[in-house]
């Protein structure tokens, strides 16, 4: 018997012992890959559970959802969710939900990646996908850093910063995702840390059900690298930093909401506007081009 | 309001709260403390035993103040810890 | 099943290769197409774009090779069939998803219409210079089927034929055109849609929690299924079970890996095609593929003028090679001649298969034209000489 084997045998026996129906998210789960990869007190499993409620609780059915990551650590949530789930290749998660929205457009597609993942390899993807509209949700979980790799800078790295790769600190400026996903054209813009598992939540529930490119961006620990090399302490320390340093404003401009290494950071819903998708946009346009001729697009 | 002059709720000598029982798989807990941290009713905290991997998973030394609101759930990143719904505390 | 009569324009048509293809997608099936303009293989997705609003699909262009290549593969799991189009830089950036396609075992067709490279090269002349890296150009082991036509008419019928292999064996099918079929206008005579045979997706009839998407059936081959369908699968680039879950041990490896790579060496039989003329009686056999089997036919031809007893050997499908037949040509002590628009490709194939018992000779060429008939017939003579 594996060590991992052992490990479930045991878990089992005292969720049978408990006499009740189990952890509710064992119905949302590939159970046989728990345990996770994830380092403890990471923030990942947190959103796993909180997007798994938002499901809950619009109560769509599993079978009409896919998950797409990319690589890293959050790259790995599709392979935890019992739901259609495609782990992809590094940066492109976006066209790949991309073509499976459109190749089914009834399905509810969510890209579930990190931030290297889906603004920095991926950055191009994020930027033509929110222009487009295509009707995708995407959910960054910004750890700051590429974590999978060991620690290396990223693109969302605050300036000062110190990685594996800015071992003098990050002098340079990076992304402020709001900022980005606005400018490019995403219908629905919000950011909560790990901390704030109801707001997250609520802000999934929102993005899920508004049609068009929505993006969810959540602050999450990482306390192997980015925490323990900026002197953060570990990841519990680092949620007590979010309880300490958040202010929620909505409708703050995007523009105002950048994250320094130890500033305060703005949570809250900053856009919420409607545009047709691209879907729509095409089979409107080409009905009107084309009259009769055109044989509208269902999937 | 005239209700207000009534000095206990209508219909209840004694009000009840829900309460939840709360179910902790040792085995999957990475020792993160963020459940015994954000509990709101400060109902657990870190066990002084170790499970297989060597963490020290929680324990409910306040059991009967957990009112199964769930926060606990949520905020496990191990998917470790859960409340059901129990008998509501009277009183 | 027989192709549906929407995508079907029966009639005789003057196309060019490019046009033809697209025709021919359409024909097979192919709903949707994940694209990037690069010359010159946009006429294909122009024509997708303007034919699609009217048959039902969809076309998106998208922001580069790299999303276009993955873009196609979500649609394929969606339940779309489905392609992309591009030429030798865009074809460079397609790379790593030709190899996700192999690994998740992705039933779809990717065009590359070839130019001369390497880098910018010659955007808007030919070359036959991307067959190997059609076969080997992602990281890792894997195997591919590639297909190469040589006229209008045949980027027509072998792209249904391309998208019919692709789903008989879930594997990407890289069809390798060149410039010159590509703008090349002839002739198409495009077949009612009930004369069209397509082969549709071999989906499980097993339900869920019991269909598992990477275990192999038929012909070594797992059955697909499509999301939405309740399987809740996983699909990921990692070397994978059964299941579809990761899993990092040299056993797994062996499993997936291997089989993705047997399914296709351990069939070649079955897959290889070619056709040959005049091979009976010859000392030489001239082999070629696409482009370059047009001039060598003319090579040939003036070879036999001059008395030389020489053969034609055309590759249709180039990998997985015939290696099995070039062994019997060289069995028989036929010298082997090699005509192909790049400094040696396929021609090491052929080389390698020869095993030395007959001279092998290189009609290589840089590209940026077709080779001259008459260079073609000197290494006839060369190889005539030499054996």
């Amino acid at each position: 018997m594996s060590v991992t084997d052992e490990l479930k045998a045991a878990v089992q026996a005292q969720t049978n012992k408990s006499g009740d129906a189990g952890h509710p998210m064992e119905d949302f789960l590939r159970m046989d890959r728990i345990p996770h990869i994830w380092c403890p007190t990471c923030g990942i499993g947190v959103v796993v559970n909180c997007f798994a409620r938002a499901l809950e609780k619009i109560g769509i059915p599993l079978d009409d959802v896919a998950v797409v990551s990319g690589i890293g650590c959050t790259g790995r949530v599709a392979g935890y969710v019992k739901i259609d789930s495609f782990h992809t290749t590094h940066g492109r998660a976006i066209p790949f939900a991309t073509g499976l929205k459109l190749g089914n457009p009834k399905l509810k597609v969510v890209v579930i990646s990190g931030d290297g993942d889906l603004v920095s390899i991926g950055g191009n993807h994020f930027v033509h996908a929110a222009r487009r509209n295509v009707d995708i949700t995407v959910i960054c979980v910004n750890n700051f850093n590429y974590a999978m790799t060991g620690g290396q800078m990223a693109a969302t790295s605050p300036t000062d910063s110190i990685l594996t790769t800015s071992p003098y600190g990050n002098f340079e400026t990076p992304f402020n995702l709001p900022f980005l996903a606005e400018s490019v054209g995403a219908t629905y813009v919000a950011r909560w840390t790990a901390l704030h598992i109801h707001r997250q939540t609520e802000a999934m529930i929102d993005a899920l059900t508004k049609p068009g490119f929505t993006f969810v961006e959540i602050l999450a620990p990482c306390p192997t690298i980015f925490e323990r090399r900026n002197k953060f302490g570990d990841g519990l320390d680092r949620l007590n930093y979010y309880y300490e340093h958040s202010e929620i404003k909505h409708g703050e401009p995007t523009a105002n909401v950048d994250v320094g290494l130890r500033t305060k950071i703005i949570v809250g819903k900053f856009v919420d506007k409607d545009r047709p998708t691209w879907l729509d946009s095409m089979n409107s346009h080409l009905k009107r081009k084309l009259g009769d001729r055109f044989t509208p697009y269902e999937g | 309001m005239r209700i207000r002059e009534h000095k206990k709720p209508f219909g209840f000598e004694k009000p009840s709260r829900p309460h939840g029982k709360i179910i902790i798989i040792d085995e999957r807990c990475k020792g993160c403390g963020f459940c015994v941290e954000y509990c709101p009713q400060d109902v657990l905290e870190l066990s002084e035993r170790f499970n297989k991997k060597g963490y020290h998973p929680p324990e409910a030394v306040n059991d009967h103040a957990c009112v199964n609101c769930g926060f606990c759930r949520m905020i496990c990143p191990e998917f470790a810890i859960y409340t059901v719904e129990d008998e509501p505390v009277i009183g | 099943m027989k192709a549906d009569p929407k995508g079907v324009m029966t009639g005789a048509h003057y196309l060019d290769g490019d046009h033809a293809c697209c025709e021919g997608a359409l024909a097979a099936g192919c709903r949707f197409i994940s694209g990037y303009p690069i010359t010159p293989s946009t006429e294909v997705v122009e024509r997708f774009a303007s034919r699609i609003p009217i048959v039902g699909g969809v076309f998106i262009q998208m922001e580069d090779e790299l999303a276009s290549s993955i873009a196609l593969q979500g649609a394929v799991w969606a339940g779309k069939k489905a392609m992309t189009v591009t030429s030798g830089p865009g074809f460079s950036l397609m790379m790593e998803h030709i190899g996700l396609a192999a690994m998740t075992e992705c039933p779809c067709v990717f065009v590359n219409v070839q130019r001369g490279g390497p880098s910018t090269g010659l955007p808007t002349q030919p070359a036959q210079a991307d067959m190997m890296q059609a076969r080997w150009g992602s990281h890792g082991d894997y195997e591919i089927i590639a297909l190469s036509p040589s006229s209008p008419q045949e980027c027509f019928d072998f792209m249904i034929d391309a998208f019919n292999i692709s789903e008989k064996y879930r594997v990407p099918v890289m069809f390798m055109m060149d410039e010159c079929v590509g703008h090349m206008i002839e002739r198409v005579s495009i077949p009612e849609a009930d004369q069209i045979e397509i082969t549709e997706r071999n989906y499980t009839k097993l339900p869920p929690g019991e269909y598992l998407p990477f275990k192999p059936a038929e012909n070594m081959v797992p059955e697909m299924c499509k999301v939405g369908d309740g399987h809740r699968i996983h699909v990921t680039g990692l070397t994978h079970d059964y299941r579809g879950y990761p899993a990092m041990n040299p056993e797994a490896q062996e499993e997936q890996v291997g089989r993705i790579v047997r399914k296709i060496r351990d069939q070649a039989d079955d897959i290889v095609r070619y056709e040959e003329f005049d091979v009976e009686d010859a000392d030489v056999v001239v082999i070629s593929y696409g482009i370059t089997h047009r001039v060598a036919v003319q090579a040939v031809r003036a070879a036999r003028d001059k008395g030389i007893k020489v053969g034609m050997m055309r590759l249709i499908i180039v990998w997985p090679f015939p290696e099995k037949r070039i062994a019997e040509l060289a069995e028989q002590g036929k010298a082997l001649v090699m005509a192909e628009l790049n400094y040696g490709q396929v021609f090491f194939e052929v080389d390698r298969c020869a095993k030395g018992k007959v001279p092998v000779i290189l009609a290589g060429h840089g590209g940026g034209t077709v080779h001259e008939t008459d260079y073609i017939v000197s290494k006839i003579e060369e190889a005539y000489q030499c054996r």
